[in-house]
């Protein structure tokens, strides 16, 4: 019974209201009697028609994509050419039918034999047996697992405080706002400079005069004067603190409008029951807010998997490059995204290894997905 | 609190009541301004800092000398640095650079280009999944959703060949048309389309109205707002957009003329790097605040329609 419910609340979002095809009017009789005259096409090639503009672009930008995509991600030593054939599968069997690269001139004996490409899981041995993408996943699951639930719990916290005042709540929803219209790059150098290496950078300051702590160098590389290279914790701390002001916006307007369909009637009867704030928070406020918690928790958990313009912000100033992301090599706090960026930058020739790399990304977001759902069969009330 | 007075045994309850709800009034306010802050810094330093010279930027970031922030600091240099289009090296010679006018420029013409394009297949393709029937409709409705799940990093693997083959790279093509379509705003509007009552299809039908009349006529005009969100949630999203552009059009030589095709995000990043702001960091500042203005501008316009779309989205460019 609870199942149905579940799966029609699901199916049909309440903001549907159907008209009813009930009428006694049936549109192609109606054709007939109209007395305009219109050479009227039927439905379906309407239909086709104006879905062709976008079916263009699915086709060629998505659907070959993801197909092609995971395609060459099972071809070992497989070397993309521009020219006739570059789709992975034409590719391919050009290079299956080329087997000799040079020949005896003399002889016309083959002296040197390419490497022919072959199916297989070649490619996923190469990523996973890499010095640096194992790492980029502990990274990304690190900086997720610490992340994700703090920007949650305050998100939550900041949307239920705002539902219940009255004044300064426009001024307050407009602030928290805010960080939503920015641009990630931009304010990413302005969280540099607040955690600036400096002895006297912002966060140094406010720092020292609060708890007498010591001039950090947050970011920086370099070794200074004063202090050694930055240290791994320092760096993951801008980050996190930089994913949460960014996250925050987004997961506050939600719950926000997660609270406003809350009936009123059900904090009056608590109220009257004499329950206090924090139970009236624990047992109405958050099961009945728990779809949209649901949909942040799966949206941000997924987002935060494919993090990398982030990340990379907080390091943009240093000069580095887009795909530096801290420590000697830059390998410090490089996301999953940012390795695959890395690879497809570097050498684009060689695709099956990025593309590898892209489908073990999509392998942990279907499997976090998943996972959610599973857990939220039995703690989301609808 | 009146009516709540009928609770309570004695007026020494009731004032401890009160007190208690004042008390967790004002924590509640102590916390929302203290996060508010924590959201404000950021901006107040951006803002603050960009108008002062060198010399204060430098006092201002590595002393804290909030005092350097003062008016007499204040210097319009670093905006008109960032627009310069040449500047002096350290032999006094003028350099050519490329000003962040030209950047305007190049994400002008994207997000107005790539925003017609959205929205233009968007509407004709909800229209279809709307209000149109088809055989394989719901099993190609299916496949788009099925899309949604899949990280664009996969896409861009493939995409980034097929620029290369098309021969799109530094071209605005190549910027427009590979996100030509958002299978998120097909299925936000045609949510919009489904809310439009049948009665009024089977009334213009009545009146021999041909399916796209109707599209024009009618339905665009009811579902207005949606695409007015569409509209603005695509500029700011071409505004943003960054790792694509890194890609394919991050400066370059082509047909042996320089072409300069990055997007503000990427000229910005391309601004920290370059020979004008090397240790300077006020210019740097000036530079994302010249690329943050617009969007706050933008959003202080359209604060209504972006909130709703938002609320729905979870995009971000």
């Amino acid at each position: 019974m609870a199942q149905e419910i579940l799966e029609r609340n699901v199916e049909k979002p309440n903001i549907s209201f159907d008209g009813g095809d009930s009428l006694a009017i049936d549109p192609t009789k109606a054709r007939l009697i109209s007395k305009r005259r219109h050479t009227t096409l039927p439905q379906w090639a309407t239909a086709w028609i104006v879905l062709i503009p976008a079916l263009i672009f699915l086709v060629l930008f998505m659907f070959y994509p993801i197909v092609n995509t995971f395609f060459m991600a099972f071809i070992q030593d497989f070397r993309w050419v521009n020219g006739a054939g570059s789709f992975a599968l034409g590719n391919f069997i050009n290079a299956l039918s080329q087997p000799c690269q040079s020949w005896d001139t003399t002889t016309g004996i083959c002296e040197v034999y390419n490497i022919l490409p072959t199916f297989g899981f070649g490619n996923f041995a190469i990523v996973l047996t890499d010095p640096v993408f194992p790492k980029t996943i502990l990274n990304t699951l690190e900086l997720v697992v610490i992340e994700v639930p703090l920007t949650i719990l305050i998100s939550l916290l900041i949307a239920t405080f705002l539902n219940s005042i009255k004044a300064l709540r426009g001024l307050f929803q407009t602030i928290f706002f805010l960080p939503y219209v920015t641009n990630t790059i931009a304010l990413g150098l302005v969280f540099n400079m607040l955690f600036s290496s400096g002895q006297g950078g912002i966060m140094n300051i406010i720092l020292n005069n609060l708890f007498g702590i010591d001039p950090i160098n947050w970011l920086s590389p370099n070794v200074t004067t004063w202090s050694g290279a930055a240290s791994r914790f320092s760096q993951g701390v801008v980050i996190v603190v930089y994913a949460i002001w960014n996250g925050l916006a987004f997961k506050i307007l939600v719950f926000m409008s997660g609270l406003a369909t809350i009936d009123k009637q059900y904090y009056d009867a608590a109220k009257i029951d004499g329950s206090s704030s924090f139970t009236i928070w624990r047992r109405i406020t958050l099961p009945l807010l728990s779809p949209q918690i649901l949909y942040i928790t799966v949206t941000s958990f997924i987002g935060a998997f494919k993090m990398y313009t982030g990340v990379m912000a907080v390091y943009s100033s240093l000069n580095r490059g887009a795909y530096y992301f801290g420590g000697e090599k830059g390998e410090e706090w490089m996301p999953i995204v940012g390795w695959i960026y890395n690879q497809l930058d570097a050498n684009f020739d060689k695709p099956g290894i990025a593309a590898a790399g892209s489908l073990v990304l999509l392998a942990i977001i279907l499997l976090i997905t998943l996972l959610q759902f599973a857990v939220s069969k039995k703690r989301v009330h609808y | 609190m009146a009516e709540h007075a009928m609770y309570f045994a004695n007026q020494s309850e009731l004032r401890a009541y009160k007190a208690k709800t004042i008390t967790l009034k004002v924590l509640l306010y102590i916390f929302l301004t203290i996060f508010a802050l924590f959201i404000l810094t950021p901006f107040i330093f951006m803002v603050a800092s960009s108008f002062i010279d060198a010399s204060a930027f430098e006092k201002f970031t590595l002393y804290a000398d909030f005092s350097k922030l003062g008016f007499e600091n204040w210097t319009f240099n670093n905006y008109a640095q960032i627009f310069a289009t040449s500047y002096l090296d350290s032999l006094g010679n003028p350099v050519a650079r490329p000003s962040f006018a030209q950047y305007f420029l190049n994400t002008f013409i994207v997000a107005i280009g790539s925003t017609l394009v959205t929205v233009v297949t968007a509407v004709l393709a909800s229209f279809a999944f709307a209000r149109l029937e088809f055989k394989g409709k719901d099993l190609l409705f299916t496949f788009l959703l099925a899309t949604m799940m899949v990280p664009g990093e996969m896409m861009v693997i493939t995409n980034y060949q097929t620029t290369i083959m098309l021969d799109w790279k530094f071209t605005f093509c190549a910027l427009i048309f590979v996100h030509g379509v958002s299978v998120f705003y097909i299925f936000y509007l045609r949510q919009t389309f489904q809310q439009i009552p049948n009665e009024l299809y089977l009334a213009a039908k009545v009146d021999g109205v041909s399916d796209i009349e109707y599209l024009v006529k009618v339905m665009i005009p009811i579902a207005m707002p949606t695409i007015m969100t569409i509209v603005i949630l695509s500029l700011m999203g071409a505004w943003n957009s960054f790792i694509w552009p890194t890609l394919v059009a991050n400066g370059g030589w082509k047909y042996n003329k320089k072409y300069d095709m990055r997007l503000v995000s990427n000229g910005l990043m391309s601004l920290f790097s370059s020979d004008i702001a090397k240790g300077q960091d006020a210019i740097k500042v000036a530079g994302s605040m010249v690329v943050t203005a617009p969007l706050f501008v933008f959003f202080l316009c359209f604060r209504k329609y972006i909130m709703r779309g938002v609320s729905r989205s979870g995009i971000k460019g």
